[in-house]
């Protein structure tokens, strides 16, 4: 692969490859390439990957390693796997979502300010976030909630100065340059523009979430009689 | 099916077992036992797998009524148990006659007991764990702490003695020393972690209280001088584990424990290594502790240690028949 990511000890029970620093697409992509390609490999000792914007932690059953630093053994087998491996040609299974949202009202509180902020009417807050196809670039925070790349960079805006005590399910925001979606009620900072009636995440379903790193996202605008939030938890 | 019935639930009473370890890449975190020392060695004394599905009772704990004779083991905080009466000593098997109601009390020393049943508590693996994941709401028992009035379903019993009228109480005991340590003020081993604090030793150098807004999510702490990170830039999300020390803006440390999100933002200023979770998860609001530093190879032998201490547990379990069979 191009440039090798630092390879970085994440406790002593993981490590941490670090492809870049920032919030970028391309940066991104060679992280869920070269997820993909660890579960591909799947050395006896790798318990799971945590692939996030910029990096992504390698989880290490040391049970299965001897010696007097299993990290460092893993460390050596890592460098060398990613010198031989070309991670970026591996083919990321890539599929196409389609989000409902039911944009402001009740449902998307912080849609008029954040047109006023941004200097738009509402209907363009719309227009602009329906149009872009985004990249979900982790899931994290809490399980299900996605990242999503790709807004519209007259959107971005940051998050509340205080968080809401409580956000719905189903709840769209923007953070800063990023779309999110709440999968569960909680507190929440991020500024809400609509809901979604889908499920993001149900741990009885398979698979659990209905995103994925890497997935292909864009959000289509619904009226409410066609918001039927009844097969899910709020 | 044999079950236990949940009569007064404790402060937060739920099921835990090693916790999940193949769903990070979903956002799912561990979750499992706070303190696994303490769970392993519970399993181990009931004759169970030392990752089976146990009652974690945080503070103060639940009263519970088995319906058929079983084998327990109360392990982790000591804490005031008993049984129709029958003072129940902790770290030792416990055959408990059918139909008797256990009643846990507050914890005296420490933070989290492990309740160990023979069997185990047979709730369903959800991504490939019995553990409660409580910010996401699902496995455990339907996702949540224990309520009154809950039945908990328990896995096969492995072992067949004579009806029994009041409990027999192995004469002997494991001792937690030096897994577990319930003083005043303990000492941590904490590796290196990405980010640098100014100055670089700045959470080495003084003495920090476990805050009582801590969760099972992370042990809260606070100093008396606030912590710098070296560089202030702003940080991309990036994967966090059980025991990463964390530095949010107001200066004063989170150490993540077992229902750690799977990434996170905040400068990460260190690690604690994994032999030294259990004792941390023991940490009571009010209580000290000390960061002392360590090399991956420190921490790799003191793992290796507490894998070997808890090895011979499982061994001498194996090898104790002789009062097994006295009591059957």
């Amino acid at each position: 692969m191009s440039a090798m990511p630092h390879i970085e000890p994440l406790g002593d029970s993981a490590l941490l490859l670090r492809f870049g620093d920032g919030v970028d697409a391309a940066i991104n992509q060679r992280v869920h390439a070269c997820a993909a390609a660890l579960h591909a490999w799947a050395p006896a000792w790798l318990l799971d990957v945590t692939p996030a914007h910029a990096s992504l932690a390698v989880h290490i059953d040391t049970n299965t390693l001897g010696g007097t630093d299993p990290l460092d053994t893993v460390h050596a087998e890592l460098a060398s796997w990613l010198a031989e491996t070309r991670t970026n040609s591996i083919e990321i299974r890539e599929r196409f979502v389609e989000i409902p949202v039911l944009y402001g009202g009740d449902s998307g509180p912080d849609l008029e300010i954040l047109a006023t902020l941004a200097g738009m009417n509402p209907a363009e807050v719309v227009t602009r976030h329906t149009a872009a196809i985004c990249t979900v670039a982790m899931l994290g925070f809490a399980p299900g909630f996605p990242y999503l790349l790709g807004l519209d960079p007259a959107l971005a805006m940051p998050r509340r100065a205080n968080p809401r005590a409580r956000v719905e399910a189903g709840s769209v925001g923007i953070g800063g340059a990023q779309t999110g979606i709440y999968p569960a009620a909680g507190p929440g900072g991020w500024r809400i523009i609509g809901r979604t009636p889908l499920r993001l995440f149900d741990a009885a379903r398979d698979p659990p979430s209905l995103l994925q790193a890497g997935d292909r996202v864009r959000f289509v605008a619904i009226d409410a009689a066609h918001f039927a939030p009844a097969d899910r938890r709020t | 099916m044999m079950s236990i019935d949940v009569l007064v639930p404790g402060l937060l009473t739920t099921v835990q077992d090693g916790g999940r370890h193949h769903a990070h890449g979903i956002g799912v975190g561990v979750a499992g036992a706070a303190d696994a020392y303490s769970m392993n060695v519970a399993n181990l004394l009931v004759g169970n797998p030392p990752t089976a599905a146990v009652l974690e009772i945080n503070l103060s704990g639940p009263r519970l009524l088995f319906r058929r004779a079983t084998t327990l083991a109360i392990c982790g905080a000591h804490i005031d148990a008993q049984a129709d009466g029958i003072a129940l000593p902790g770290w030792r098997p416990i055959y408990l006659p059918a139909r008797s109601t256990v009643l846990l009390g507050a914890c005296r020393a420490g933070a989290r007991v492990y309740l160990a049943v023979d069997g185990g508590i047979a709730v369903p693996e959800i991504l490939g764990s019995r553990s409660t994941d409580l910010r996401g709401g699902f496995g455990g028992f339907h996702g949540r702490a224990l309520r009154a009035g809950d039945r908990l379903p328990l896995g096969a019993s492995h072992t067949r003695r004579r009806a029994l009228d009041a409990p027999i109480i192995a004469p002997w005991w494991i001792d937690h020393e030096p897994d577990l340590d319930f003083a005043e003020s303990i000492a941590v081993r904490v590796l290196q972690g990405s980010d640098a604090t100014a100055p670089s030793d700045a959470l080495l150098t003084q003495e920090f209280i476990v805050d009582a807004a801590s969760n099972r999510q992370g042990l809260r702490l606070h100093g008396a001088s606030p912590l710098r990170a070296a560089n202030a830039r702003e940080r991309v999300s990036e994967p966090v584990v059980p025991g990463t020390v964390q530095l949010p803006p107001d200066g004063q440390p989170i150490v993540l424990l077992a229902d750690a999100q799977t990434v996170g933002g905040y400068p990460r200023i260190g690690h604690v290594i994994a032999a030294d979770l259990p004792r941390l998860a023991q940490r009571r609001p009010g209580q000290g502790l000390r960061f002392i530093p360590v090399d991956a190879r420190q921490a790799a032998l003191a793992n290796a240690q507490q894998r070997a201490r808890l090895g011979r547990i499982a061994v001498a379990m194996g090898t104790v028949g002789d009062w097994e069979k006295a009591t059957r």
